[in-house]
């Protein structure tokens, strides 16, 4: 065997480590328990929910009708869901309309936490046992959809909304959307 | 006081650490006999100080000291005394100590047996040693220092996952640490040897029974951990293709492909390149391991907090290290091109070269298994999952000609064998493997057997028949007064081959016969398996040092007779809340009775899971048999260095002679 060929068989292992290293490098950034959800592009899941102060009267669906709206799921007893208030406040000083779904909690500890931390939504709908918002697809808090003006569900978002998600992604999205209902 | 102290001598100890490795690495090309003289002792010093600040961990939780931040996290008082000491190794940062301290150990074993090597080559092995342990003691104290501090501490602890806490936790990640680190000793024997350019018998001879050794608790970490998900998981099952532990199978895998490498390179000097590049790939690819457990870029039971941070830092690790050692080998390797001795089709060199590819296929269908999720996410391409099918699929069918390999390769000749001189050999094996495939066959068609089932019984009588037959036919031999050798090595080689058997059997026979059935039952309610009958007799509230819970109790009869009582439990950890299923498993060799309780279903209902798994003990019995022949050969007297080695040959030596370089000219 020449020595060309003989230097290639050897180069071989160290090709291949680079190919893994550089695969391993990009796989840092990803995180694998994100799934996207099939709901995306969908319209939005029945929503029937009384207020969480006024529980003689309900929120659904027409809720969503004609604005860009940010569904957030969260609970008073949810760690990560202080953790996240100060961005949803942000959004909220913003412009942007959240409609909080207050999920598996007490009706009066949840108030006196939105008291306390100050409320950055429009409305707050009270789900007391978490079964509406399971068809939502909605297995803890906090969790965060944008929904378009025509209730179709656009974006959802995992976990805490950190200030940097919520500048770089959630309200330009949010600013997007808003232009598509203005120009047409 | 105690966490500043552990801290420094942590500080200390990566001194040591590089210490050794600069005096191990430079003093043989400067040829400074004092500079190599350093590296035994820093790697002494690197264990004292690493030992230290082990032990100041432990200490803190053993007291409880909620103002260092990693015991409040995981300690509590509520945790049993034995469980706070193995509790040190529960979570990332421990582990990570855990990991340097077995390092240590190695490292001084490495420099206590290598006092009769030449110098340069022991100082080089510590040096390289000594690069591993500087690489993960920065990386445990720049992105995962145990002794960090919390102000104000902590007012009660937290836990450690509750299914940790478990008899077999204490030994199982040192076992397998034991066996994933000690591959760093074949890797530097490798390495160092590369390094030099003197490859020889010798380099075979010596890195061996280090290589051995850490297959051995390898094996032995494997089994625990196989058996640990068996009972602890609560759903039955041993093995899951779950990404960590094919992390711990992947290196096992190049590990015993390793060894038999090995004993070409040793008994007939070829495959040389081919052993570096297998130690290299062993030690890497349980660098990888630690890479997918802690940066979280796969989903795993096992995952630990994660951390994109870290995963850089052991990726960079990783990339270091392999990269230096490829190119190493790729400057080195080539040289080495037919300095072995040529061999025969039928010979033992090429029934190991197929050993060798056949595990090494093995490996890659893993490894590509594990990945492939990643590689697609990468690439784009969405997202997938890889499940057990397709591991099933694809390893189990690579290893059914290794198994009817391993009978035949022991008793060929090394470089040229003979057809009648092999018969001659394997006949009484054949034989009776013949008399037991027949009388599996009848089993078969009377208790119709799945053929899946058939095949793998098959294939495991011959592995067993094969494994036993050469050990007692030399000792009959012995016994008559004729000459006939049973070393150690053999022996263990056998019993070793055995302990595959073993596996198969264990295997085939609880995948391919065992039941499983989820049932909805009440108290008073009975149900009826596999010949048992199971009776719920009550379920009543329990409660434990840190746990509360339910604990049922079923009686089961056989054909009429009082069989056993079994009593499942649910845990619920305080003060987190965890929770775990506690199956009750009534099992001997012939079968394994699993229970677990469910969720409750309402008005006293419960989904009980039964399991009916015969011969499941064999799997994790024969990995110990399998250890155990591993031991034996380890014993062997050949591997006490001798001082009448022959001379060493300069690297020119190791050129191929000039007329077989020389290209032809047209």
């Amino acid at each position: 065997m020449t020595r060309v060929v003989r230097y290639a068989i050897f180069m071989l292992p160290v090709l291949l480590m680079a190919g893994l290293l550089g695969v391993l490098w990009a796989g840092l950034g990803h995180n694998p328990s994100i799934v996207p959800s099939p709901l995306i592009g969908k319209p939005a899941p029945a929503l029937m929910l009384p207020r969480l102060r006024h529980p003689s009267r309900t929120v659904n669906r027409s809720f969503f009708m004609g604005h860009v709206t940010l569904l957030n799921v969260w609970a008073s007893w949810c760690v990560s869901c202080r953790f996240e208030h100060p961005s949803l406040l942000w959004l909220e000083h913003r412009g942007v309309r959240i409609l909080g779904v207050d999920y598996k909690d007490q009706r009066a500890s949840a108030l006196v936490y939105l008291r306390e931390k100050g409320n950055p939504y429009r409305e707050v709908a009270y789900d007391k046992r978490g079964l509406t918002t399971i068809n939502w697809g909605v297995y803890g808090v906090p969790e965060t959809f944008v929904l378009g003006p025509h209730a179709i569900i656009r974006y959802k978002y995992i976990g805490p909304i950190t200030l940097r998600i919520a500048r770089r992604v959630i309200f330009p999205l949010v600013q997007r959307l808003d232009d598509e209902v203005r120009v047409p | 006081m105690i966490a500043e102290i552990g801290l420094y001598a942590l500080i200390l100890g990566l001194l040591m650490a590089l210490a050794q490795s600069f005096f191990g690495l430079a003093g043989p090309p400067f040829r400074r006999l004092r500079w190599m003289a350093v590296a035994r002792p820093a790697a002494f010093g690197q264990l004292f100080f690493m030992a230290l600040s082990y032990g100041c961990l432990t200490y803190l939780f053993v007291i409880s000291d909620y103002s260092v931040r990693y015991v409040a996290k995981y300690s509590n008082p509520l945790m049993p005394f034995f469980y706070r000491i193995a509790g040190v190794w529960g979570a990332h940062e421990g582990s990570m100590m855990l990991w340097l301290l077995v390092l240590g150990i190695w490292t001084v074993l490495v420099a206590l047996f290598s006092r009769k090597l030449p110098v340069e080559f022991s100082s080089r092995v510590l040096g390289v040693l000594g690069v591993i342990s500087s690489g993960f003691f920065l990386f445990t104290l720049l992105t995962s220092n145990p002794f960090v501090r919390l102000l104000p501490p902590a007012l009660h602890g937290g836990t450690l996952n509750p299914i940790l806490e478990d008899p077999l936790l204490v030994i199982h990640p040192p076992m397998l640490y034991m066996g994933y680190v000690g591959l760093s000793v074949a890797f530097a024997f490798s390495v160092a040897a590369l390094i030099s350019g003197r490859m020889d018998a010798a380099w075979a001879r010596w890195t061996r029974p280090w290589t051995l050794a850490a297959w051995i608790f390898l094996t032995i970490g494997i089994v625990l951990g196989s058996f640990w998900s068996y009972y602890e998981l609560g759903w039955g099952g041993w093995w899951f293709w779950d990404p960590v532990e094919n992390a711990s199978f992947m290196p096992w895998l190049v590990a015993t492909a390793l060894i038999h490498s090995l004993a070409v390179s040793e008994k007939r000097g070829a495959f040389k390149s081919w052993t570096a590049l297998l130690a290299i790939a062993g030690f890497s690819l349980s660098l990888l391991g630690t890479f997918l457990v802690r940066s979280g870029v796969l989903i795993s039971i096992h995952a630990f907090a994660l951390d994109p941070k870290r995963g850089m830092f052991i990726l960079i690790l990783l990339g270091v290290m392999t990269f230096l050692a490829l190119i190493l080998y790729l400057w080195r390797a080539p040289l080495l091109w037919n300095t072995g001795g040529g061999f025969h089709f039928l010979s033992r060199e090429s029934f190991i070269l197929f050993n060798n590819v056949l595990l090494i296929a093995g490996c890659g269908a893993v490894f590509l298994g594990t990945l492939y999720p990643l590689f697609i996410e990468v690439l784009g391409l969405g997202k997938i999952s890889v499940g057990p099918p397709y591991f099933d699929h694809v390893f189990i069918p690579i290893m059914f000609p290794l198994f009817a390999l391993i009978g035949i390769g022991p008793n060929v000749s090394w470089k040229r064998g003979s057809g009648s001189r092999l018969w001659h050999r394997i006949r009484w094996s054949f034989l009776v493997w013949t008399l037991a495939a027949l009388a599996l066959i009848v089993l078969a068609i009377r208790q119709r057997w799945p053929i899946e089932t058939l095949l793998g019984t098959v294939f495991g009588a011959w592995v067993l028949a094969s494994a036993l037959i050469e050990p007692i036919h030399r000792l009959i031999l012995r016994l008559r007064g004729e000459p006939a050798r049973l070393t150690p090595s053999v022996l263990g080689m056998s019993i070793a081959h055995f302990g595959v058997g073993v596996v198969v059997l264990g295997i085939t026979v609880s995948t391919t016969l065992g039941i499983w059935r989820d049932m909805p039952l009440q108290p008073g309610q009975s149900y009826r398996m596999a010949g048992f009958v199971y009776h719920f007799e009550r379920i009543k509230p329990a409660q434990g040092r840190n746990w509360k819970g339910v604990r049922a109790t079923f009686s089961i009869r056989q054909g009429g007779h009082a069989f056993s009582v079994v009593h499942p439990e649910k845990r619920r950890f305080f003060p987190d809340g965890g929770t775990t299923t506690n199956a009750a498993i009534v099992g001997g060799v012939v079968h394994d009775l699993f229970v677990s309780l469910g969720n409750p279903l309402g008005k006293g209902r419960w989904s009980i899971r039964f399991r009916y798994e015969p011969m499941v003990i064999l799997v994790w019995l024969g990995g110990l048999i399998m250890a155990l022949g591993g031991f034996l050969a380890l014993c062997d007297r050949r591997y006490r260095i001798r001082f009448d080695e022959p001379p060493y040959l300069p690297l020119g030596a190791l050129r191929p002679p000039p007329e077989t370089e020389a290209e032809p000219r047209s």
